[in-house]
């Protein structure tokens, strides 16, 4: 017999209650990589304006921590590929209808930007063509930042195609959390104030963004409580509280307070790219989260006509 | 972007792009009425397509153990024993005091007109070819995965079995992965069709369950038959995937169901995902400005 499952006041039917839509066959390299990614994103905006307003110190901080994470991130999707050896085939051609390739075109963009200028800072040479690649740099960092929320969203997993609005902005602001909070652990409290307020504004837009995305989510959203996603979700809300917390009200004096503020919210946000990669596996697993929404679309459809 | 959500019910820049070599497009008629679950279609896929056994499970689930699509399987038979009747009218549903059917359905990739794994493929693995439908080349795939959760149907996915040992002269030994690595699906036969043969799912059908032929023409029969069905008295007969205006704007390789298409396995109102691109690039862009504004403003209370 097809099973029975009954939930939110639906009777609803499926093939043995197996899936629908395939997990994805990523792995824990991709939200990883969605952190680093955050990370360059962030630092290359910094690293932007503290230059502008004549930050040095900042903007060589930003400029460093971004070109590490820059060189990690491709390291880490290249190690996820079925055929790593094929890497390059991302840039044989260039799709709009793929965020994977415009994100493979923007991180090949920002991290030679972000790499070419910091090894030009670092022995002071070429000034012109280091100005011109954090003009760059800038530039692909947002786009960096953001577009991997829509990759996700991008899909048929419902966690994730229904959260397509919320999705870019909440790895957005995770991101200038992320660099805010990995610049600040570089510089003394007295001139850290920009990367400090970006770590605390960052966890406040995403801690609203998560419960935003959940309400708006409904019982697709359920996921975000339960099983790796629910753990992980609490303990990045608990994290980037904690950290955004100790950030904002003792990080301006205490080099330590700022340090260990800043960890905390690494932490937290590292758990949250974390808690929405796995929400879309259990989200995948379960054909309710497929078949539900669907069958309601398709009777309201059919009580408009 | 490759005209996404095109109402005629025609597959972007196809069959434009081919010029004169440009084919009728070609496609599947599922007739589930007929099929009597000898899994013939699966063992010619397998056979014809050199696809390797990857594990022989018993499930437990009626005569199923296949259970799904992916990899290595690119045609699955489904078996449904259900407490209903096969037919609503005449002397057998009179009959019919315990009724019991047995639905058994050959599911396949749907080849669909706007096609979610082809838009989102990174490489250009995947492509549309002459005939309209939609084909790895294995020679590109990277294995990046993208395709596996874009597909509404959950037809593709990694191959995670060993690869040949002159599969992969580039192999860099720090990287090296021990599996094939690639993503596989469905190719309607592509090197059949491109000597004229049918695919071997359809060749070996005994019950002409599955039909191949240009997809016009299999509408036009599958909507008969429908109407046949009806009339015959059939439980619950429709097609599936018919419709050139649905959220995928028609399937290549279409179903006669005799149930809900979940019961089945099927997703009931499938969406290509790249309809909402256009949105959700829009969005990005929001979100991106939203991010340089906020890293401006964090500037404004001094370096304090």
């Amino acid at each position: 017999m097809s099973t029975s499952i009954t939930h939110v006041g639906t009777e609803m039917q499926s093939y043995y209650g197996r899936p629908i839509v395939k997990e994805p066959v990523w792995q824990p390299e991709i939200p990883a990589y969605f952190f680093t990614g955050g990370v360059a994103g962030g630092c290359a905006l910094l690293h932007g304006v503290a230059r502008v307003t004549g930050q040095e110190r900042l903007a060589r901080t930003a400029l460093y921590v971004g070109a590490v994470a820059d060189v990690i991130s491709p390291a880490l999707l290249i190690s996820d590929l079925g055929r790593p050896e094929r890497f390059h085939h991302m840039l044989r051609v260039f799709k709009v209808t793929s965020p994977m390739s415009v994100g493979s075109w923007v991180l090949f963009v920002s991290g030679g930007a972000s790499n070419t200028a910091a090894v030009l800072e670092l022995f002071d040479i070429l000034r012109p063509v280091k100005w011109a690649a954090e003009v760059v740099s800038f530039l692909a960092g947002a786009p960096l930042a953001t577009y991997t929320g829509t990759l996700i969203a991008d899909t048929a997993i419902p966690v994730w195609h229904q959260a397509r609005k919320e999705l870019p902005f909440l790895f957005g602001a995770s991101a200038a959390a992320s660099a805010g909070a990995a610049t600040t652990i570089f510089m003394r409290p007295r001139e850290a104030g920009p990367s400090r307020r970006l770590a605390v504004a960052g966890v406040a837009a995403e801690l609203g963004l998560m419960q935003a995305m959940e309400h708006r989510l409904g019982f697709v959203g359920e996921v975000y409580k339960q099983g790796a996603a629910g753990k992980l979700a609490r303990a990045s809300k608990l994290l980037t509280a904690a950290g955004g917390a100790l950030l904002a009200m003792r990080a301006r004096r205490s080099r330590g307070a700022a340090v260990a503020g800043s960890a905390l919210v690494l932490a937290g946000e590292v758990a949250l790219r974390w808690s929405v990669f796995r929400a879309g596996f259990q989200s995948a697993r379960d054909p309710r989260y497929t078949v539900i929404p669907q069958k309601q679309r398709k009777e309201a459809r059919a009580g408009r006509h | 972007m490759s005209a996404l959500a095109e109402p005629t019910g025609s597959p972007a820049a196809w069959p434009d792009t081919y010029g004169d070599e440009a084919k009728p497009r070609m496609g599947f008629f599922t007739d589930t009425s007929v099929c009597i679950g000898c899994k013939a279609c699966e063992v010619a896929c397998k056979e014809w397509n050199i696809i390797p056994e990857d594990g022989l499970v018993w499930t437990g689930e009626s005569y199923d153990n296949t259970s799904t699509l992916g990899a290595n399987s690119w045609r699955h038979v489904a078996f449904i024993e259900q407490r209903k009747p096969l037919l609503l009218e005449g002397e057998a549903a009179a009959l019919d005091a315990e009724p019991l059917r047995w639905l058994m359905e050959s599911d396949v990739c749907k080849h669909c007109t706007h096609a979610a794994c082809l838009d989102v493929c990174p490489t250009g693995s995947l492509f549309r070819t002459e005939f309209g439908t939609v084909v790895v080349q294995e020679d590109i795939c990277n294995g990046c995965g993208y395709c596996v959760p874009a597909c509404p149907f959950g037809v593709l996915d990694k191959r995670h079995l060993p690869r040949k040992p002159d599969d992969a002269p580039l192999a860099l030994p720090l990287l090296g992965k021990k599996e094939d690595g690639r993503v596989w699906k469905c190719t309607l036969c592509y090197d059949r069709l491109k000597g004229g043969h049918e695919p071997a799912c359809a060749k070996a059908c005994p019950t002409d369950s599955i039909q191949f032929g240009e997809l016009d023409e299999l509408r036009e029969r599958a909507h008969k038959r429908v109407e046949k069905l009806e009339a015959q008295g059939w439980n619950g007969p429709r097609l599936y995937g018919a419709d050139p205006d649905d959220g995928v704007g028609g399937f290549g390789a279409f179903f006669l169901l005799l149930d809900e298409p979940e019961v089945y396995g099927l997703p009931p109102d499938p969406v290509v995902t790249t309809r909402d691109l256009p949105e959700m690039w829009t969005t990005t862009a929001i979100a991106s400005a939203a991010m340089v504004v906020g890293t401006a403003l964090a500037f404004l209370g001094g370096r304090r």
